[in-house]
């Protein structure tokens, strides 16, 4: 079944991803959707992609200067999609499956106790492929879990392990963000040290609709 | 050595930490990797016998496995671990081993320094 929500307008929405840049392919289109909409959207960014491998191109930036550059990324990326509230929760990169879970975990639950979200976006733990992502949808769902379930807000999550359709099914939301490729382009581009695709710049409106033009997502179910 | 067995590798990590220990911890390709294959980038680094404490860590993965030790200060990180050395009872030796045996990684932590 394929649904949308039918309101962007009036949510709270709460994103957890722990690296600058997790937002743009996967669900910046549907948050600049949300922000147009009325709604207020929060990002709270685990760690600052410290430990990437990317260092842009032509080279740019070192192993010293990575966490700040990436820091400034980030927020260009925000002001793009139109993400009023931004979060860095100061974990280090590649470390969230062995850090303390209470310290986790209380740092989640706290912007959810504070912000009271309509609607989480994170990674489905298990189907995100790097550990930091997998880590990230687990304790989430540990927070959500942990609240009464008149509380839980609605969490959807972002799969993209090879096979994950065969085991997890087919997302059950898709959401329409044609109108949003530009922010989403936008948001892209704004990780200059992680990301380059000059054939961005010269793609017709019609090519990213149809490679951007949809962001889909897998609602959690709690019991 | 023996293929990793994680719940025994934890147990070893949470009796180790709170103390100082000497590390080695090592990752190389070899050093004929762009010699053997030219579209390879040649890189190793090891440090040794640096003194280091932690205060929590783990083990992770199915397999090649990860360990993370969080220290005061800073994080110890170390994947593609595949090994253990079983004969080792005060020390802990992991190592990580691709298909033909050679070694790519270590992590090695100990109460006294290596040689």
């Amino acid at each position: 079944m394929i649904t949308d929500m039918d309101r962007y307008d009036n949510h709270r929405v709460l994103v957890v991803l722990p690296h600058p840049d997790d937002e743009s392919f996967g669900v910046s289109g549907s948050l600049a959707k949300y922000v147009k909409n009325g709604s207020q959207v929060t990002y709270a960014c685990l760690t600052l992609g410290q430990m990437a491998r990317n260092m842009g191109s032509p080279l740019f930036a070192n192993r010293i200067t990575l966490p700040e550059i990436r820091k400034e990324e980030l927020a260009q990326s925000c002001r793009a999609i139109g993400i009023q509230d931004l979060r860095m929760l100061g974990f280090h990169d590649k470390t969230i499956e062995f850090e303390e879970r209470e310290l986790l975990d209380g740092a989640i639950s706290a912007v959810i106790e504070e912000l009271n979200p309509t609607v989480i976006y994170t990674f489905y733990p298990g189907y995100a492929v790097h550990p930091d992502h997998d880590a990230t949808g687990a304790a989430v769902v540990r927070c959500v879990e942990n609240l009464p379930a008149e509380r839980r807000p609605v969490v959807r999550a972002m799969a993209f392990s090879r096979g994950c359709e065969d085991i997890i099914g087919a997302p059950d939301v898709r959401v329409d963000v044609k109108d949003f490729v530009k922010q989403k382009v936008a948001s892209v581009q704004s990780h200059k040290s992680q990301f380059w695709v000059p054939e961005l710049k010269k793609a017709s409106q019609k090519d990213l609709e149809d490679r951007f033009g949809t962001e889909r997502f897998w609602t959690l179910k709690f019991d | 050595m023996l293929p990793i067995d994680p719940q025994y590798i934890q147990q070893r990590i949470d009796e180790m930490k709170d103390q100082d220990l000497y590390i080695h911890l090592e990752l190389t390709n070899g050093a004929y990797a762009a010699h053997n294959d030219a579209s390879r980038h040649p890189a190793a680094n090891f440090i040794t016998n640096a003194v280091i404490r932690y205060v929590h860590g783990g083990i992770s993965g199915v397999g090649p496995y990860r360990v993370g030790l969080k220290m005061e200060q800073g994080w110890i990180y170390s994947e593609g671990l595949t090994h253990y050395e079983e004969t080792e009872q005060d020390r802990l030796i992991l190592a990580g081993h691709d298909k033909d045996g050679k070694l790519v990684v270590a992590l090695q932590i100990s109460p006294y320094p290596f040689k």
